[in-house]
Formats: C-alpha cells, sequence, structure tokens
C-alpha cells in the first residue's frame, strides 16, 4: 500500500482545509517561483522523465504532449484549456480536486501555462458543478490577493490570467475538441482531427487541453523529482491515481493509490469488500462506463494499470471502478448504460447517432427476454459498426461494454432468448421507435 | 439527445436586470473581444437565473442581440445543452441520477418517491407549482450514490427516506441543508478512513 507520505492529493477528504494558507503550509505554491526560472525545456523533460500519462481517459503521455505547443510564440497567443467537465459514469475525482485541492490545480496551471507559452487558462467545468466551480473561482481569487496569479505572477516575469467557463450539461463536451467548440460558444461536436488542438484549437490558436489531476500532479512532480514520481506504479504505468470506487461495496470511496495496485486489493482494502462478500461479485467496471467490464476470475488477478486493463481488453480510462454483484441484473445494467450513451451522443455522426439508440433497444429486449438468438450476432455487429466510423472516440466508448458483456455474459444473454421473435406473439410492442415518440405532441 | 418541449406560453420580450447585465459583461470579458459568442453559455445562465429556471425565446433573441449573433446559433446551443429548459420548471428543479451507479444503489426508489410526492411524470408540476423532477444522466457523485440534485446544490447518500423527507420540505417552500443525508464526511469511506490517517499541514 501506498505511503501517506508519497499520496500527492493529502486533503483529498477535507481534513485539512482547501484556503490559500493551509495550501501553502501542504506544500503548495512553495518554490513555484524557482521551477519557473528553470526553464520550459527544464519543465518538460522532467514531465516526459516521470513518465506520467494523461489522467482523463487516453493515457496519453502528458511530456510528449505539452511538447507539441510551438516552441516559439507566433503571431496567434496560445491557450491552456483544462477540462474539469468530468461526466463518465463512476468517476467523481476531478470533483475532489476542486472542491478540497484547488491550489494544485491554479499552481499547475501556472507551470503549465509557463511551459506552454500561454498567458490565459481556461478551466472548463461542467455546469452541475456549480458548487465546485465557485469554491475553486474563490481560490483563484484568493490566488490573485496574494499575486500567485495575474501580472508577474509569483515573480517569475509571466503573466497568465485563469478564467472558470461552464458547460452546461454535456457529456460530449469531454472530448477535447467538442470542448473547444463549446468553449467558442458553439454545440459541442467535435472537430475531425488533424488538424490537432496544439496547432489549431481554441479560436484557431494553439492550444493544450489537459485534464484536471494531470495538471495537479504536475507542480508535485517537478518539486520531488521525476525520478520519485518514476518510482511509484509500473514502468510506463508510473505515479499515483486517484481511484473511484463505487456500486456495490460497502464502503464506497475514492482514494488514491499506486497505479498497479491489484484489484481485489483495492476493493477489500480500501472499500470494505464486496456487498455480500467477494463470491458475491458478478462483475467490475474498472475505468469508468465507457471501458468493457471485466468478471470475476479475471478481477481475482488484475492489476489496475493502463497496459495491464489493455492486455485483459478493458482500459483503465478515468479509474472509476463501478463494482457490481450477483444481485444486479448485469444485462439490465449495461442497457442502463448504453441509455446513457444514446442520450449523449451528439448526432454529428449518423452510426453512432442511430447506432446507440439501436444498441440500447436491443439490450432493453434482451434483459426483459423478448430477443432472439440471431439478435445477439447481429447486436455485435451493430457495435463494430459504430466503433471506429465516427469522429471522435465516442463510438468506442458507446460499443466497447457492449463487446465486453457479450464477451463475458453471451450465455446470460442465451438463457432468456429465444428462436422465434416475439413480435409473432405480441404485436403491440413498440421496438422500433423510441417511446418518446408515441406522445401525440412530439410524433 | 434529449428532446426537448418549447413552451407554448412565451412571454413577448426579456431584458436583463441591471445585476444581470453587470453580470453579463463581466462574463463577456472574460473571452478576447472578437469572441464575444464564447459568453453564450454563461448569458443562458444567467436568464434562467432571472426567469425562474427556463429561458423563453424572446431570451434567446436578446442574448443573440448582445452577442452579435445568429438567432439560430443561440437557439442551436439551447436546445443541444440539457441544462437549459425551454420550458417552466418549478421553482425546486429536482434532477435524480439514474445512470448505472446510481442505479445499482437504488435510485429507482428515489424517482419513486418523487413520482409518489411530487407528479406522476418528469418535468409535470407539483400540485403547489413549486415543484418538478427529471431523471438524468450521470452528475459526478458515484460514491455518493444515490443522489439528486436541487438547483445547484447536490444531496448524496440517499435512501427512499431521506429523499421523501427532502421533497417533502420543498414542497412546503423549504430548501433542506443540501450534502450526504448521512452526515457523511466528502468521499471518505464511511466506516473509517484507510489511507492519510495521519496527516496535518506540514
Amino acid at each position: 500500500m501506498l505511503r501517506d507520505e508519497d499520496r500527492i492529493f493529502k486533503n483529498l477528504y477535507n481534513d485539512l482545509g482547501w484556503e490559500i494558507d493551509s495550501a501553502i503550509e501542504r506544500g503548495d505554491w512553495s518554490n513555484t517561483g524557482d521551477i519557473i526560472s528553470k526553464g520550459r525545456e527544464w519543465i518538460i523533460k522532467e514531465v516526459k522523465e516521470s513518465e506520467l500519462r494523461g489522467r482523463g481517459g487516453a493515457g496519453f503521455p502528458t511530456g510528449l504532449k505539452l511538447s507539441f505547443a510551438p516552441k516559439e510564440l507566433g503571431s496567434r497567443p496560445h491557450y491552456l484549456v483544462i477540462n474539469a467537465d468530468e461526466s463518465e459514469p463512476g468517476t467523481c475525482k476531478d470533483r475532489d480536486i476542486l472542491r478540497f485541492e484547488p491550489h494544485k490545480l491554479i499552481e499547475g496551471c501556472l507551470i503549465t501555462s509557463y511551459a506552454v507559452n500561454a498567458h490565459i487558462c481556461y478551466i472548463y467545468i461542467r455546469g452541475e458543478y456549480y458548487r465546485e466551480g465557485q469554491r475553486l473561482q474563490s481560490a483563484i481569487n484568493q490566488a490573485y490577493e496574494k499575486n500567485f496569479l495575474g501580472k508577474n505572477a509569483f515573480n517569475s516575469g509571466w503573466d497568465l490570467d485563469i478564467y472558470i467557463h461552464y458547460g452546461a450539461g454535456a457529456y460530449i463536451c469531454g472530448e477535447e475538441t467538442a470542448l473547444l467548440e463549446s468553449l467558442e460558444g458553439k454545440k459541442g461536436h467535435p472537430r475531425l482531427k488533424p488538424p490537432f488542438p496544439a496547432l489549431v484549437g481554441l479560436y484557431g490558436c494553439p492550444t493544450i487541453v489537459n485534464n484536471v489531476e494531470t495538471i495537479s500532479i504536475i507542480p508535485t512532480i517537478l518539486k520531488r523529482g521525476a525520478k520519485w514520481f518514476a518510482s511509484l506504479g509500473k514502468p510506463k504505468n508510473t505515479g499515483t491515481k486517484i481511484f473511484c470506487i463505487s456500486g456495490n461495496v460497502n464502503n464506497p470511496c475514492n482514494v488514491e493509490e499506486e497505479m498497479g495496485i491489484p484489484l481485489k486489493d483495492l476493493i477489500e482494502k480500501h472499500a470494505g469488500g464486496v456487498v455480500g462478500g467477494w463470491g458475491n461479485l458478478q462483475a467490475v467496471i474498472p475505468g469508468g462506463s465507457s471501458m468493457p467490464l471485466l468478471p470475476k476470475s479475471i478481477c481475482e488477478t488484475i492489476t489496475m494499470d493502463f497496459d495491464s486493463l489493455i492486455k485483459a481488453k478493458s482500459g483503465l480510462g478515468t479509474a472509476g471502478v463501478v463494482v457490481i454483484n450477483k444481485d444486479q441484473d448485469i444485462i439490465k445494467c449495461m442497457a442502463r448504460i448504453a441509455k446513457f450513451y444514446k442520450h449523449e451522443s451528439c448526432g454529428q455522426c449518423t452510426p453512432c447517432r442511430e447506432g446507440c439508440g439501436w444498441m440500447w433497444r436491443m439490450l432493453e429486449r434482451m434483459s426483459e427476454g423478448e430477443s432472439t438468438y440471431k439478435e445477439i450476432d447481429l447486436l455485435y455487429d451493430v457495435t463494430k459498426q459504430i466503433e471506429g466510423h465516427t469522429i471522435c472516440a465516442f463510438g468506442e466508448g458507446a460499443s466497447w461494454p457492449i463487446q465486453g458483456l457479450l464477451r463475458h455474459f453471451r450465455k446470460e444473454i442465451e438463457k432468456r432468448s429465444h428462436d422465434e421473435p416475439i413480435i409473432k406473439k405480441k404485436n403491440n410492442i413498440p421496438y422500433l421507435i423510441d417511446q418518446h415518440l408515441l406522445e401525440e405532441d412530439n410524433a | 439527445m434529449s428532446i426537448k418541449k418549447i413552451s407554448k406560453t412565451q412571454p413577448s420580450t426579456f431584458v436583463f436586470d441591471k445585476d444581470n447585465l453587470r453580470e453579463a459583461e463581466k462574463e463577456i470579458k472574460k473571452y478576447p473581444k472578437t469572441r464575444k459568442a464564447s459568453a453564450v453559455i454563461s448569458l443562458l445562465y444567467l436568464v434562467q437565473k432571472q426567469n425562474n429556471n427556463w429561458i423563453p425565446l424572446a431570451a434567446i433573441k436578446y442574448i443573440a442581440k448582445i452577442l452579435e449573433m445568429p438567432y439560430i446559433k443561440v437557439y442551436e446551443v439551447s436546445t443541444f445543452y440539457s441544462m437549459f429548459n425551454l420550458s417552466p420548471v418549478g421553482k425546486y428543479f429536482v434532477q435524480v441520477c439514474t445512470t448505472t451507479p446510481c442505479m445499482i444503489r437504488g435510485a429507482k426508489k428515489i424517482v419513486d418517491a418523487c413520482k409518489k410526492n411530487i407528479s406522476r411524470s418528469q418535468n409535470e408540476l407539483s400540485i403547489n407549482n413549486l415543484c418538478s423532477w427529471i431523471e438524468v444522466e450521470c452528475l459526478g457523485a458515484c460514491v455518493n450514490a444515490p443522489m439528486m440534485q436541487i438547483n445547484q446544490d447536490y444531496f448524496e447518500d440517499l435512501d427512499e427516506k431521506k429523499a421523501e423527507e427532502i421533497i417533502l420540505k420543498l414542497l412546503k417552500d423549504e430548501f433542506p441543508s443540501p450534502g450526504s443525508a448521512r452526515n457523511r464526511k466528502s468521499n471518505a469511506p464511511e466506516k473509517g478512513k484507510t489511507s492519510l490517517l495521519e496527516v496535518k499541514n506540514a
């Protein structure tokens, strides 16, 4: 288990207070000026050596991302955008950083802005986190009062302004280009890539988009050294990560742990075990709803890091661990996730807009025992038609959990299926249309 | 995508009051001078704040004028994002999270409590016109499931009884205190912490 002194977020449970004074006592804002005076190359080199991978879901190496920003400031300004649009079901880590460790984020913004040549930083917070946004705003105001932000921030010679921008309840705005569109005052429709945001991003200017957790970790890495960070976890999967353990566990909680911790330890030691005992475990979604679920047999031995989960045909994603025990109907759980994706699809690409609705309706039917054997393969085919045929990764995110269900729980679906389509027996079930279209007003 | 119903009864005009106009100017200043459109979401929020939680069409026209945007672009934004209400909702707008992590911890019971006490179906006002409720997707408090959001505050760690108590208070025009219904501290494990046991401010 990780030692407390190696934990980055010491105020994860708000035992110490979020205000700037207690944050300074914890070691935030201690030698920010010195770090900046060491120069851009040093900062980016250090982050590269720490092998920090983005904490927003994709696990892209952060140092590499920072180095994509043009080295010299051209005619267009650079921007740093922080992605705090946390909406992946099962994930609530950024909320705690915004509430209880806002100064880690703000300090990270200052250092990273300097490293990528940005004088303006926007923090995109999901609209529902209004209270968290207010908390962050008061933290930003405290930093301005101490001259840690603004003109010549922290006497580093660098000017930085941070603004908060609220979203308005669209999951898709967590995708970086959709987030930029939303920030420009448009619908959150993802953009075609390339060009990547690092060259053509917000308002057509070079923009680096990073997750809250990633940016909040950077100051600690630079203070304690890349070697310390790289010594934690596993090679290529270094450092610590906030895990959110929810669902059927006795003690749901957020906890910061080393990367590569066995899933079983995480559930048994920190979350108080599965409701009804380990034997009652049915499946675990290891990284937020987009990642395929793992059946109990894999959960016994799997470790929580990017590469071993990819080997198990899943992924670490945002590390939102959702535990599902045998009291739950696994098909129903996945049907609800499919409904989530149906609701949140932005509607730009046809395979995703139409396919997400198909997948949801088929899964609903399967959970009710109204499907045929043939439909199981048909459903798999639909997921394959969506995956890889959309502009953004939402298509993958929507189809992977269902592929995971088919891979591990096919027998469960087969048990409830029939040979003959139920429509032959009952022809008044509105299978093929959305329920809302039955209302006269909407027809 | 969700279906948005536009209210059949619409006020003919809408203008910001003094405070909100000042707020709006502050929001617009956050962005470069030629990029006023960026403030559209914040301005729509201000409309909701001023106009009992919903956005009339007149306000969409008004914002388009302030931000020098085509009307349709503002209309697009207000229909795309799920937090904008285009028809009246209650003074207390209850949003119950029903996505899988909440669902497996019993969100259905919270929905039932809403059905029983507020109104039979979503988006329908309660008898005294104070409350309305809606099922929403993940609100990002999965560790404190099941939960609901009322206006801007989160109510966490609910069960059927607690949810009912909260709703009954709302119907009496009282705002209950937000946060965990079991007085749980933030996201820490409820039955004793397993980490950060001896941290103090250095």
